[in-house]
Parts: structure tokens; C-alpha cells; sequence
């Protein structure tokens, strides 16, 4: 790619657009992981009683947990797919075909 | 008594980074016997795979077809070879023992193993398909000087991959020793040989195959013990809870966080250590170069994530059912009692879960399954050592570039025959010692040197050369000095005094991963010379291609 072509595309509307939603979208899940992640490890360094209180019988508050944020890792990685697989790709479809026409 | 001292080694094998924390015991196991059904399952398995490296080896033409499958696995398999990747034996047997030693200390493992993959998809999966050909050097010294990035990320590949290469062998042969009652030398040059036919003739096809036909076994034998144990307690979930809390001899303490809460800032650098070295482990990373778009991509690690969660899951009920159903069962103890360990040692409460719940069969498969995972996780690599050995430092740094694609593949075989012969010297030299720290080591120095390094050349516009490659290093070199200064391996494993094991903690990561990512900071804004402002400058470009795919590498058409 030569220069004039990245600073074409860097002004396409589609890709400022697409750039700053993934960006936006990427950081807002990443963060959000990070804080469940080490909200639950800091739980079980200061407050390891809390993970062995009992819920339901012998299922634990610890249980609960664990088990949700392995669901919630596969659905926020779900989450995104999803979003990236229609709203993305759509938008990168546009850029890489107003690329290729300004390219010729 | 060398076996005695061997089972207790594959006790330690297995386990994971902080086995310290929980002691393990070692009884002997009695005179291994050949076992039948095991070693008839596994052969057809590796007949299987036979056929599958002859196959691959017809397609395997070009430099793209051996490093990266010719560009053509889907997303789904991509997903499956990585959680086949990933879910090693020291995942199945090591997490699930601790669960049955430790109770709930497990499954704190189990999910610090899992929370890498959404932010490599949130942060990396695209960029990296976008930018990469066959290495993730490919993507760090995308804009940087390939020579300095190119020698830095090989050291990085190369270092974690003999340390997991080393717990990976040692495992396999203790574990074939005890399941198959093979000679240990045996079993290891088995393991050597084998591999080094799958990746020699069948590159990266073959060894993507075996891995999603060992996942696929691998998951399918898990869930089976699931829902085995599950359904003694008449899939009441709480029953088995119940039962598990009144016969483990800690009682309701296996449902405390246990030994992770000893010292909150181990827990944390831990947790670091397995959450960004899944970032920065080679052999994961080299299978986003597999798949044909960023799109691909994204669904490998959906696919992934949902795998390796679903796998986590099992094992936690795995090793509760092995607390009810082993534990108390006089027959899978030494001697028939159960004062004194398990048969096989530490590492075997899903081997003799496997037997209770479904008999010599199904303990046959779960061993063979065992196998098998270790063949598979050993081939994926030693390909990504050969491909840092042959891709980044033959052809770049040492002949600039200027070496024809079959030369780099030939040099690329040569490597895997060498690292092939390297693994079964190192596993028969490590053979009598604790190699359990090793598998932490990979992935602190995966989450210090590689993923720092990756993260920063694909995302920060300011990173240098000068940069990258200071901070890659102080990362690695501060991960293994960390490493050997601590109590795990001073201490337990070259047996010198306490005095000298200066550094208190489980893992380096906590320090030394924020270490590199400020030195390559540091050293990158300071740096005033002309090639770093034209590293900078070509960042746009790069950044444009990561986003958008253009000008990145396609499918092979075949």
C-alpha cells in the first residue's frame, strides 16, 4: 500500500468510523473482562470466606461465581463476534471496495 | 523405589505452576501391567494420524502450507485445534487432581486459564491475522528492523517453548510408564518420534488435524465422565457437593479458596501469568495464520473460549465425582488402603474416575486420550519452534531475507528433527527432576517478553525497535531470574538454602510484566534516531492493514 492510499483510506468516513467503534467496543469488553477477572481474584485473596458461603445446599457463593464468569467470557467473546461479524465486516466491505476504486 | 520417585515426579509434572502449594503424595504404584485396551485404542489413534501426516504430506507444497495449513482451516477447527492446544494433559489430569485434592482451588486455575482468550479476541485476534504470515514476529517487526525484533522474538518463542516442551515430555513419559507400562525411555522416544513425523512430512495440516481429532476425543471422553458422575447422584449437582464435602477428608474446607489465598500478591501475579501468557504463547498464537480471514479469526476464538469454558466445567465435575467415587474406594489405592495414596500417584484421580464410573474400557480411552493429548501438544510446539528457527532466525536474521521458500522449509524440517531429538535428550535428563515449575516459567516468560512486545507493536504508534527490543528482553531475562530466586525452584528443586530464595512469591509476572512494557515505553520515547522516526511513521500504514485486511495474506487455493 503507498502512502497516498493509507492517507485515502484514513480519510474514508467508513474507516474513522470503523476504527473508532472497534476501538471503543474492543476496550469496553477488554476492561470489563479485567475488572470481573481480578474483582473475582481479589475476592479470593481478602475474602475467601464470602466463596464458601453456601447459596443453595452446598453450592457456594465461590461456585456461582466461578461458573458465571466462565459463561460470561464465552458470551462476551459471543458479544463481539456477532457485532464484528454484520457491523464491521459491512463497513470493511465498503473501505476495501472505495479503495479499490480509487486505487484505478 | 525408582518408581516411587518417578510417580511422584509425574505427580509434579502435571500439576501446574503452584503445585508447591499443595503437596502430593507418592505412593508406588503396583507393577505397571500392560494395558490392553489403552495401548489398542492409542494405536488406532496414531494409525489414524499416520494416515492423516500421509495426506497432509501430499498438500504440503508450499512455505504457507507448512507454517500455516496453506491458509484454509476454518474458523471452527481453528477453534478446536486451539482448545486442543490448550487443554493439555496438564490441564485435564493436573486441574482436575487439584480439584479432587483441593476442592474449589481448581476451578480458581481453571478460570485464570480461560480469561486470556476474551481479550485476545477483543485486542488481538484480528490485527494479528491481518499483519501475520507464519511467527507473531512476523506482526512485531512488521514496521520494525526485522533483524533485533526477529532474534528477540525467536528467543522469546524458543525459551517458551522448551520449558513447556520439557513438562510436556516428562509428563508423557511418567504417564506412559504408569498407563501403558512402557519403559520410560521408551515411551519418551515414542513420543519424540512420532511427533517429528507428524510435523516433518505433515507441517502444519497434519498437526492441526491431530489436534482437532484429539480435542474432539478429549472432550467427548470428558463429558462422558461427567455425565457419568452426574448421573450417580441422580444429575443432582448438590447431592454431589454434599457427598464430596462429607467424605474429603478436609471436609467443608475444599470449598474455600485454599492454598491461592497464602499471599494476595501471588494470587494476583499468578493470575497475570495466565491471563497474558495465553497472549503470548507461540504455538497459540501461530494458529491465527491458519485461517483464511480476520472473520476466521474471530470465530477461532469464539470457538475456543466456548471449548475450553465447556472443558473447565467438566473437569471441576470431574474432579468433585473423583473425591466421592475414588477417594473413599479402597481399590485404587496403594495397597487397597486408603490411608496411603492413590495408585499412579497425585495425578491419576480422572484415570481411576474413568474406571469407576464406565471399567476398564473407558479408563483404557481416558488414558489413551491422555497419550494422545500429550502427542498432539508436543507436535503443535515443536512446529512453532522450528518455524521461529527457520522463519525468524535463518531466513531473516541470519540470511536477510535472501533464501528461497523451499530452502526455509527444508531448514524448518531439519529443525523439527533436531528439536525432535533435543526433546527426548531433555526428557531423559529432566526425567528425575521436579519439572513443575516449568509450565508457569512458559507462560510467565509468554506474558513478559512476547506479549508486551506484540501487544505494543500492533496497537502504540511510539514503539521502536530500540524499545521493543530492550523491554522484550528485560521482560524474559526478569521472569527467569525471578523464577529461580523463588522458593519453588531454589528451594524444591535445586535444593539450596532458604536464605537464597529471595523472591517470596509464585510467579514474576506481576513484576515483570509491567517492567517490560515500561521499558519498552521508555526506551522507545527516548529514542531521537532517524530509523525510529520512520518507524513511527509507518505506523499508519500498518495500522491500516490491521484494521482492514488489505494487503493481508490469503487463503492458498487448492
Amino acid at each position: 500500500m503507498d502512502e497516498q492510499a493509507v492517507k485515502r483510506i484514513q480519510s474514508d468516513p467508513n474507516y474513522i468510523k470503523l476504527v473508532a467503534e472497534r476501538k471503543s467496543f474492543g476496550w469496553t469488553l477488554a476492561i470489563i473482562t479485567l475488572v470481573i477477572y481480578y474483582g473475582y481474584i481479589a475476592l479470593v485473596a481478602f475474602a475467601p470466606g464470602v466463596i464458601a458461603t453456601p447459596v443453595s445446599g452446598a453450592i457456594t457463593i465461590g461456585i456461582i461465581i466461578g461458573a458465571a464468569i466462565i459463561v460470561a467470557s464465552i458470551v462476551l467473546t459471543g458479544i463481539y463476534v456477532s457485532r464484528a461479524n454484520s457491523h464491521y465486516d459491512e463497513l470493511t466491505k465498503a473501505i476495501v471496495n472505495a479503495a479499490a476504486m480509487g486505487g484505478k | 523405589m525408582t518408581r516411587l520417585i518417578k510417580s511422584s515426579l509425574l505427580a509434579a509434572t502435571l500439576t501446574l505452576a503452584a503445585s508447591a502449594a499443595y503437596a502430593v503424595d507418592a505412593p508406588a504404584p503396583a507393577a505397571a501391567a500392560i494395558d490392553w485396551n489403552a495401548v489398542s485404542i492409542f494405536a488406532v489413534f496414531v494409525l489414524l494420524t499416520l494416515g492423516i501426516t500421509y495426506w497432509a504430506a501430499r498438500r504440503t507444497r508450499t512455505a504457507k502450507d507448512f507454517y500455516a495449513a496453506g491458509g484454509g482451516i476454518t474458523g471452527f477447527q481453528n477453534g478446536l485445534a486451539i482448545a486442543g492446544d490448550y487443554m493439555s494433559a496438564a490441564s485435564f489430569l493436573g486441574i482436575s487432581a487439584l480439584v479432587y485434592t483441593s476442592g474449589y482451588y481448581g476451578l480458581i486455575y481453571s478460570i485464570g486459564f480461560l480469561v486470556g482468550w476474551p481479550i485476545i479476541m477483543f485486542l488481538m485476534a484480528e490485527p494479528l491475522r491481518n499483519l501475520g504470515r507464519y511467527t507473531f514476529a512476523d506482526v512485531a517487526s512488521y514496521r520494525l528492523q526485522a533483524t533485533p525484533i526477529r532474534a528477540m522474538a525467536a528467543t522469546g518463542t524458543l525459551v517458551t517453548v522448551a520449558f513447556y516442551l520439557i513438562a510436556q515430555m516428562v509428563g508423557a513419559g511418567q504417564l506412559i510408564e504408569l498407563l501403558f507400562g512402557l519403559p520410560y525411555l521408551l515411551a519418551v522416544v515414542l513420543v519424540g518420534v512420532l511427533m517429528i513425523i507428524y510435523v516433518t512430512f505433515g507441517g502444519m495440516i497434519a498437526t492441526t488435524w491431530v489436534q482437532i481429532i484429539k480435542a474432539g476425543l478429549l472432550l467427548v471422553g470428558a463429558t462422558a465422565m461427567a455425565i457419568g458422575v452426574l448421573a450417580t447422584f441422580g444429575f443432582d449437582f448438590n447431592a454431589l457437593l454434599a457427598k464430596a464435602i462429607e467424605v474429603h477428608p478436609q471436609h467443608g474446607k475444599i470449598m474455600l479458596p485454599g492454598a491461592a489465598v497464602a499471599n494476595p500478591i501471588s494470587a494476583i501475579s499468578l493470575g497475570m501469568a495466565l491471563m497474558f501468557g495465553t497472549a503470548g504463547l507461540p504455538h497459540i498464537l501461530m494458529r491465527f495464520f491458519t485461517v483464511g480471514s480476520a472473520k476466521e479469526a474471530r470465530k477461532s476464538v469464539f470457538w475456543a473460549t466456548t471449548f475450553i469454558g465447556y472443558f473447565y466445567i467438566l473437569t471441576f465435575i470431574i474432579g468433585f465425582g473423583a473425591i466421592v467415587m475414588v477417594g473413599p474406594n479402597a481399590i485404587y489405592h496403594v495397597g487397597g488402603d486408603i490411608a496411603k495414596g492413590l495408585l499412579g500417584g497425585g495425578n491419576m484421580p480422572a484415570i481411576h474416575l474413568a474406571h469407576a464410573v464406565g471399567g476398564d474400557l473407558m479408563k483404557g480411552f481416558i488414558a489413551a486420550v491422555a497419550f494422545a493429548t500429550i502427542l498432539a501438544v508436543v507436535s503443535g510446539l515443536t512446529l512453532s519452534g522450528a518455524s521461529a528457527v527457520s522463519h525468524d532466525l535463518y531466513a531473516s536474521v541470519f540470511r536477510h531475507g535472501r533464501v528461497d521458500e523451499a530452502a526455509e522449509v527444508r531448514a524448518s524440517r531439519i529443525t523439527t528433527v533436531v528439536l525432535g531429538i533435543v526433546a527426548i535428550v531433555l526428557g531423559v535428563l529432566f526425567e528425575k527432576i521436579n519439572v513443575a515449575f516449568m509450565v508457569g516459567l512458559a507462560f510467565a516468560v509468554a506474558a513478559s517478553a512476547n506479549f508486551p512486545v506484540l501487544l505494543l507493536s500492533m496497537l502504540w504508534k511510539g514503539l521502536t525497535t530500540r524499545g521493543a527490543f530492550i523491554g522484550g528482553f528485560v521482560g524474559l531475562i526478569c521472569a527467569v531470574v525471578l523464577t529461580v530466586f523463588s522458593p519453588g525452584i531454589w528451594v524444591a528443586v535445586l535444593g539450596l538454602s532458604k536464605e537464597g530464595a529471595w523472591f517470596p512469591y509464585t510467579s514474576p509476572a506481576i513484576f515483570s510484566m509491567p517492567l517490560a512494557f515500561l521499558c519498552c515505553w521508555f526506551f522507545s520515547i527516548t529514542d531521537k534516531s532517524a530509523a525510529a522516526n520512520r518507524e513511527r511513521a509507518a505506523f499508519d500504514a500498518q495500522y491500516v492493514r490491521s484494521q482492514t485486511g488489505i494487503g493481508a495474506e490469503k487463503a492458498a487455493a487448492h
